[in-house]
């Protein structure tokens, strides 16, 4: 199936010199929730505005449905709709005044019963006459939403949707996105959430220091790049792991009451019968044992941090050569 | 065409004139009426006529000038500079619509409140003084050209601008000096050789030049190069303009 966003060999350098993207190659799939993770700096937003023709791109070309976003800026910004990280609104403007307009910038013509709806859906309807400045934060970040909607987009940004917003809110945006992927919107969110990624996101795009560390499959990733941990709660404490089991994956947590086994989730052997059967041959007994795979948070700070070392590495070298 | 863009950000700009009512209208004609008291009834009961006209009636094409000049300008530098200061011109820069559609929407509604501005100042002036208009269309052009003109550079200055002072200091520091040098009050003909001719390099001279050329049939330069002068500003501007969407200047990055 064709891409609905294409992104080929992307790059923008700023005025100043900083190179924010190099040559990003991107593809989103046509349904999906998209995770964008990276840290502060990556380069996120900076992708997100050139997709939607906030920033100029320095190279390359994307387009979105089909639509090249420079040569056929029309027809593709029409298929885009953004929720920036910052809440920006205009203050003195009435909820409802200020999703009409969104939608009529957009070249759609009025629909007061499609607003009424969207509004409703995202618990607006009973602050349409309100002022924006009158409202909390969690209802303007809904607002915010409301507007990226107005024009029936197909591929939604959201960038750090869920920043500053309560718990409870947050669940709410989260049930509105599945539900909008549910109506075939694509979309496309970056959040420091990585917990928010996990829960809802199909595939997951991990970008550092301008570039795309890697694309994949959420499940994919996590099977292939997760450990698995196995933690053995000991009855008494142990000052060091014993030296008959020096060879295995082991460690000690820091009061030496759990020695915790780390071993490869996609591994056919895992270890775990020959550990216990070690154990037994030590003496060493267990009151309780649990497992606990990585999170999607370890790999993607592994990711950064061996992105990193990488980096590191390559300056060392070119500075030694 | 994305004549619906068009029409929202038209819109949107003209709600806020509405509310806020007392800054955008009563206001300027409130100080306007007060030089008519001053100027036209006061000091003007005392003065001559100058080219045939009475000094109060003289000085109504400067008047409507002044003000048209300076809220052509305010109108459209805070309409395109506002959205900037508080981020909202990301959903303008990602929305589907083109440079012009922009323009239109932001100069057509800062032009549009200049002329009800002018006219009503037109209207309040008939209860101090009596005139008459030689030439209503060209009036009526004069009128609308400079709107369109002097919204498009408040337009470029509201671009420009990154902090507050700098939107208001050409139309302060600029601007009213200019017109106020430029024959509002006065026929530049009232003054010393040389002072004529260094006013002649003044481009406001040429505005109210002609504008009260259509009033009274009467002009300090030529009706011709008056608009000629007017035509030329005006593409100044547009060409401005054309280069900010360009490069994008101020707006994108």
């Amino acid at each position: 199936m064709e891409p609905i966003i294409s992104v080929r060999g992307l790059g923008k350098t700023y005025t100043g010199g900083f190179t924010a993207l190099k040559n990003v190659n991107l593809d989103i799939r046509r349904g999906e929730i998209f995770a964008l993770l990276g840290p502060n700096g990556a380069g996120k937003t900076t992708l997100i505005s050139i997709i939607c023709g906030i920033v100029n791109p320095t190279s390359g070309s994307v387009s979105a449905s089909g639509h090249d976003i420079l040569r056929d800026y029309r027809k593709a910004r029409s298929e885009i709709g953004l929720v920036p990280q910052e809440l920006a609104t205009d203050s003195f403007e009435s909820v409802w005044a200020t999703v009409n307009f969104s939608r009529g910038l957009f070249g759609k013509a009025p629909d007061p019963a499609y607003i009424e709806k969207l509004l409703r859906q995202l618990s607006l309807w009973e602050k349409k006459d309100s002022r924006i400045m009158a409202l909390s934060g969690g209802m303007k970040r809904r607002v915010m939403i409301a507007k990226a909607l107005s024009h029936e987009p197909s591929i939604l940004f959201l960038d750090e949707p869920t920043a500053g917003v309560d718990v409870e809110l947050r669940q709410d945006m989260w049930e509105m996105v599945r539900g909008l992927r549910e109506s075939g919107v694509t979309i496309i969110l970056t959040t420091h959430y990585i917990e928010e990624a996990e829960e809802m996101a199909d595939r997951v795009g991990v970008i550092n220091h301008g570039e795309l560390v890697l694309v994949e499959d959420k499940h994919t990733l996590m099977q292939k790049m997760g450990e698995k941990e196995l933690s053995l709660h000991l009855p008494e404490p142990l000052q060091a792991v014993p030296e008959s089991l020096a060879d295995l994956p082991l460690s000690l947590s820091e009061d030496g009451s759990q020695l915790v086994y780390r071993f490869d989730i996609k591994s056919s052997d895992t270890g775990i019968a020959e550990l216990l059967r070690r154990l037994n041959d030590a003496n060493i007994d267990f009151r309780d044992l649990h497992t606990r795979e990585s999170s999607l948070e370890e790999i993607f700070v592994g990711l950064v941090k061996g992105a990193r070392r990488e980096k590191e590495q390559q300056l060392t070298g070119e500075t030694q050569g | 065409m994305n004549w619906y863009g068009i029409r929202a950000i038209y819109k949107f700009e003209m709600a806020r004139t509405w509310r806020t009512l007392m800054q955008s209208i009563a206001s300027p004609v409130l100080s306007t009426s007060l030089y008519f008291i001053v100027f036209g009834a006061a000091i003007g009961s005392r003065m001559g006529e100058i080219d045939g006209v009475s000094y109060g009636a003289f000085i109504i094409p400067g008047l409507i000038m002044l003000s048209l000049l300076s809220e052509s300008i305010s109108n459209a530098s805070f309409g395109i500079f506002f959205p900037k200061f508080s981020g909202t011109i990301y959903e303008v820069l990602s929305a589907p619509v083109s440079a012009f559609e922009i323009v239109a929407g932001y100069v057509g509604a800062a032009a549009t409140k200049s002329i009800i501005l002018g006219a009503l100042i037109l209207i309040t002036a008939r209860f101090f003084v009596d005139y008459e208009i030689v030439h209503p269309f060209w009036m009526l052009g004069f009128l609308v050209l400079t709107a369109v003109t002097f919204s498009m550079f408040g337009f470029i200055i509201g671009v420009w601008a990154d902090d507050f002072q700098k939107l208001q200091i050409i139309p302060l520091m600029v601007i009213t000096p200019l017109t106020f040098l430029g024959g509002a009050f006065y026929s530049i003909n009232m003054l010393p050789e040389l002072w004529q001719k260094i006013t002649l390099f003044n481009p406001v001279v040429y505005l109210i030049s002609g504008f009260r050329w259509a009033f009274y049939g009467v002009a300090d330069v030529n009706i011709g190069v008056s608009l000629g002068m007017t035509l030329l500003f005006l593409l100044l501007c547009m060409t401005s303009i054309w280069w900010i969407f360009r490069t994008g200047y101020r707006i994108k990055t």
